[in-house]
């Protein structure tokens, strides 16, 4: 029996929009749409999973943390809902660069769940509904509606896939295997071969997680304690500094040996990785422990965090050490590891296949370049990461709403924002394996820092309708005065006098021999805005934020404004859109592999027809040279 | 209005020792560097100057007075590709006029891409549609010459050396990315110091590749003669007698030449690639095929065949097949060994294939300075001349090369003053990315590829 919707019912409510899914995309897709007073109604299979985080306890992280930055400028949910249930949060690589700061909190995974699901029931316009959806109904290439597996039909304008790794998901260990989604949850089934049929082209990706331990099983001065930052910064730009300064819980550090290893190495035979009962494709980024062993055989010792999962439960998690060994191997591997050696296993590792898109099939605004209404986000388009998906469902959100609207959809490019970098790798890009955010993606990294994302994409998130008026306008408020600050420390001279020389002295810092600027001297690598404070007579206070703001833009000056000129002669190729119902057998000597390619993707820009592979420059020529006849 | 309004440059007249030269520049920038290139009598600055008028002046680079010129002003939207153009006429000759395209990228232009003066001519409007096909044909046939010549005539030597100082650059950049990535896993603190000892090792290896450039051998620069001949008719004499030098191992016994050899002459100002190739005819061993192969591929490629006749013995069927190939191509044929008693005479040939024909003898080095002349008089009438994308394209080598020299030096900057690692990686991976253009390969995945396949990512 395929499922029970022999006589459908059709439910006469009127929808704007239905979400599939309830995970951290279809969260954020849910609220845009809602919040920008479209009538919603989100599916999910099990209510309790609303913004479940079923492998690592936490947000943010190098790259993801700016991610989470952008979906707050944008007035997306996730920062604030980490900020409220966060119990350990750090700034990372603090020593290093603005660009590549990044905030990583621990998460209470629980009250994580529960605050997003508050947010979501007390949300106008939603509706939160329990169900399988196994169908997606469209006339002439158009959504017109879903049904569940009861047979229910919801007519709607829009869909908004974010099913992320439930769709005939099966989970695996040693040689158990069971068809479930995350966490023994119950998979989506019947949904692939809908869109199969719709003419959309899927893949198989795999994933892995650690097991859970008792917390009480674990001997904790046996490892290093992994302490939170004393003064936390939150993730919101609307989240009050004071608000975030909590007791924090630790983390815990600790390594395997070379006896880890060997068992690891003489239980390979009965992985299912090794055996090919797994046929998925993994990430090189997030390798299992035994793929670790294997690959790095000369590393004697690799890394182990242990990490609460939340402040009312003992279950922490073992960081590093993910798995798909039979269960004998992973208790007799965790307890070679210093302080585990009595580990009680609350919940096996195990590694997780699903289906998922080719993402090519997307435009970048994540609809279906095929079925129009038809948007997806999350790891349903071969992402992977909580933040990833939070990102694209916010997109695809709002984008099924602007078409709703029938205003302009939005598409952020690669020198705007990671979420950008992200999207048009993602529908540009072939990928194998679960495409995971990281800083080195990003071309204009130095441009798109966590700290400015509010600057970068809070105007953009006030035009769309999902920042209010009082935030837009204290954004403005903010950067005039940071323009003002600057403007005058460009401005103002320091003599020569007996304090500036003491601090320069202080310092390190080449004494001055005739008056130089402010600014000047902020820009001594040994200086900064904060330094000079003593000896800067007029300056206001200012929050820690704004002073920030300031002591990054004038000391990086060069570097930032050569990335602008990189930007501005990137622009000149993204901007030239390409007509969608380009013909490109019309085009004269286009290459063969070009117009196939061309005609595979349909890329919306020039700059996006550039980064296509196989796409050569003489073809861009050809194309630049073609569309200026018309 | 065009997609890109940096300005370009090119030498847009034939590269030959004759006549005039024309460097032309194009875009935004082109009065401005022209104003920092030209030395008038009068004080005033060029871009001052009026429209459509023509200077008289020198072309110096600061003190260095490179030559003496005439400069061309055409302000857009009234000239050939709508956009500001400067041309400067130079004294011709190879060495001057590259010699000026290379003043005009020192101080901001870019080498032009096959093709892009007609591409901005049309894109901003100074074409009639009728041309635009045109137009998309040379910028293919060029790209596609570009590119081969770019790849094919790179040493193979010079693109190990870039590949060596590229696999430098990616493996350090993928060591600060991984650790920036996962930090709790890989500690980077103080890695400058380390990582000046590599960028200093490679600002060497690129400034010893530009200075070899400066020589003119990264590529083969020079019209591309090829000696052919059946076995044993005295090619690798000729040219021993050409080089100046014992460069050719010469014995009696036929098929001793097998592999390719090639020198750079110059003969009265013509520069020549010369060379030697294995005897053409039925090998019966693998290695003396490959190089029967190997010369009937260069003879194919060549601008100029030089076909050395045994003229002491009657033809053979490989005299007959090398006739053949050589017919629709430049070619002088040398009937070589007058020092012994000969078969062949002019008149016998001339009913077989009509070329220019000289009686030499390489042992005893007679007939060579008519060789020259005829070479001289084929060149100068034009008849024979090298496809000027190779310069070009050894001029955009150059220019990459240069890039990533400075953005290197960028890094050592970055590492003196005490910046944070992240922002080394930016100017490794433009330095990384200008070396690729030389051998043809783009950044694409290459460095998540490198973290991913050398380093081991925690989680």
């Amino acid at each position: 029996m395929k499922y029970s919707a022999n006589s459908a019912w059709v439910n006469n409510d009127k929808y704007d929009v239905v979400i599939v899914g309830a995970g951290h995309a279809g969260c954020e897709a849910a609220l845009a749409c809602a919040r920008l007073g479209l009538s919603t109604i989100i599916f999910t299979v099990s209510i309790e999973s609303i913004a479940m985080m079923p492998c690592n306890p936490n947000i943010g992280g190098s790259s993801k943390g700016h991610l989470v930055r952008e979906i707050d400028a944008l007035g997306g949910e996730m920062g604030k809902n980490i900020d409220k249930t966060f119990i350990q949060s750090k700034m990372l690589n603090k020593s290093k660069g603005p660009a590549v700061h990044s905030l990583r909190a621990q998460a209470d995974k629980e009250n994580y769940s529960r605050q997003m699901r508050r947010t979501l029931e007390k949300q106008d316009n939603l509706e939160i509904r329990q169900g399988e959806i196994v169908n997606i109904l469209t006339e002439e290439n158009k959504v017109t509606g879903v049904q569940t597996y009861s047979g229910a039909v919801y007519h709607c304008k829009a869909v908004v896939l974010c099913t992320g790794t439930y769709l005939k998901a099966r989970c695996i260990y040693g040689d158990v295997s069971m068809n479930t989604g995350p966490n023994g949850l119950q998979a989506a089934n019947y949904l692939t071969d809908c869109l199969k049929e719709l003419g959309i082209s899927m893949y198989r990706f795999k994933t892995g997680t650690p097991a859970r331990i008792d917390r009480r099983s674990v001997d904790f001065s046996k490892m290093e304690e992994q302490f939170g930052d004393e003064r936390v910064v939150p993730f919101s730009f609307s989240t009050n500094p004071e608000d975030v300064q909590i007791d924090q819980v630790s983390c815990w550090l600790t390594y395997t040996n070379e006896h880890t290893h060997e068992i690891i190495k003489n239980n390979l035979d009965r992985s299912p990785l090794f055996s090919g009962m797994i046929e998925g494709t993994g990430p090189r980024y997030c390798p299992s422990i035994e793929d670790k062993v294997v690959k790095f055989a000369d590393k004697n010792r690799h890394q182990v965090f242990i990490e609460p999962e939340g402040l009312e439960t003992n279950e922490m998690y073992i960081g590093g050490m993910s798995s798909s060994l039979p269960e004998d191997v992973q208790y007799a591997m965790y307890r070679t590891v210093p302080g585990l050696e009595h580990v009680k296993i609350v919940r096996n590792a195990y590694a997780i296949e699903y289906d998922c898109i080719d993402a090519r099939q997307l435009h970048p605004t994540l609809e279906f370049k095929n079925i129009k209404g038809l948007f997806s986000g999350g790891q349903f388009n071969g992402s992977s990461g909580y933040e990833e998906a939070a990102a694209q469902g916010l997109i695809a959100g709002i984008n099924a709403a602007m078409e709703i609207m029938g205003k302009e959809q939005i598409i952020l490019d690669r020198s705007q924002a990671y979420i950008g970098v992200l999207i048009d790798d993602l529908v540009t890009k072939e990928s194998h394996e679960p495409y995971r955010m990281m800083t080195s993606r990003a071309e204009y990294r130095l441009l798109l820092r966590q700290d400015n994302a509010d600057q970068r994409l809070t105007k953009i998130g006030y035009e769309i309708g999902l920042i209010s008026e009082e935030r837009y306008h204290a954004l403005l408020e903010k950067e005039q005065i940071i323009q003002e600050e600057i403007e005058r420390l460009e401005h103002t001279n320091m003599g020569t006098g007996e304090e500036v020389q003491n601090i320069l002295e202080r310092a390190g810092s080449t004494p001055l021999t005739s008056g130089t600027t402010l600014a000047e001297l902020i820009r001594r690598p040994e200086l900064s805005y904060e330094l000079l404070e003593s000896v800067d007579y007029q300056r206001r206070p200012l929050s820690d934020e704004i002073k920030e703001q300031i002591n990054i833009n004038i000391k990086y000056e060069g570097y930032i404004k050569r990335q602008l000129k990189q930007v501005e002669q990137f622009k000149k190729l993204e901007t030239r859109r390409i007509p969608e119902n380009m013909d490109y057998d019309k085009v004269p000597s286009l290459r063969i592999e070009a117009v196939q390619k061309l005609k595979q993707y349909r890329p919306v820009s020039i700059g996006q027809a550039s980064r296509i592979s196989g796409v050569s420059p003489a073809d861009i020529s050809v194309l630049l040279v073609y569309m200026g006849q018309k | 209005m065009g997609y890109k309004s940096d300005t370009i440059a090119a030498i847009s007249t034939a590269m030959t020792t004759s006549g005039i030269g024309i460097v032309r520049m194009s875009g935004e920038e082109a009065f401005s560097i022209i104003d920092r290139i030209y030395r008038g009598k009068k004080e005033k600055k060029l871009s001052s100057e009026k429209s459509h008028t023509i200077h008289y002046g020198y072309i110096v680079d600061e003190e260095a007075e490179i030559d003496e010129v005439l400069v061309l002003l055409m302000r857009g939207p009234h000239s050939y590709t709508g956009e500001d153009t400067v041309e400067i006429d130079c004294h011709g000759g190879v060495y001057v006029t590259k010699k000026i395209l290379e003043t005009v990228i020192k101080y901001g232009a870019r080498p032009a891409e096959p093709g892009e003066f007609s591409k901005r001519a049309f894109l901003n409007g100074r074409m009639d549609l009728s041309q635009a096909e045109a137009v998309i044909d040379v910028i293919n046939s060029k790209n596609e010459y570009a590119l081969k010549s770019s790849v094919e005539q790179l040493k193979g030597a010079v693109k190990k050396k870039i590949d060596v100082i590229r696999n430098d650059i990616i493996y350090h950049t993928a060591f600060i990315e991984t650790a920036l990535d996962d930090p709790e896993h890989i500690e980077i603190d103080g890695y400058g110091k380390k990582l000046k000892v590599v960028v200093d090792e490679n600002l060497l290896r690129i400034k010893q590749l530009l200075d070899t450039a400066d020589d003119g051998r990264v590529m083969r620069e020079g019209i591309k003669t090829v000696i052919v001949g059946k076995p044993n008719a005295g090619k690798s004499s000729l040219m021993n007698v050409l080089v100046g030098e014992e460069r050719a191992i010469v014995t009696d016994i036929a098929g001793t030449t097998r592999d390719v050899l090639e020198e750079n002459i110059q003969l009265q100002g013509i520069s020549l690639n010369i060379m030697d190739t294995a005897g053409i005819r039925q090998a019966e061993d693998l290695v003396e095929k490959i190089g029967v192969d190997k010369a009937k591929l260069n003879a194919g490629q060549a601008d100029l065949i030089i076909y050395v006749v045994d003229a002491s013995l009657p033809l053979d069927e490989n005299d007959y097949e090398i006739i053949e190939m050589i017919k629709d191509k430049n070619a002088i044929i040398l009937l070589n060994k007058t020092d012994l008693s000969t078969v062949i005479t002019k008149q016998m040939l001339k009913t077989k294939i009509e070329k220019p024909m000289i009686e030499i003898s390489a042992k005893e080095e007679t007939g060579i300075h008519e060789l020259e002349n005829t070479l001289k008089d084929m060149f100068y009438h034009g008849n024979v001349s090298f496809n000027d994308q190779v310069y070009i394209t050894n001029i955009r080598h150059k220019t990459a090369l240069k890039a990533a020299y400075e953005s290197l030096m960028k890094v050592n900057d970055s590492i003196e003053n005490q910046m944070p690692e992240d922002f080394f990686t930016i100017d490794l991976m433009d330095a990384y990315e200008a070396l690729g253009s030389i051998t043809g390969e783009t950044i694409g995945e290459d460095l998540v590829n490198e973290i991913f396949s050398k380093f081991c990512m925690g989680k």
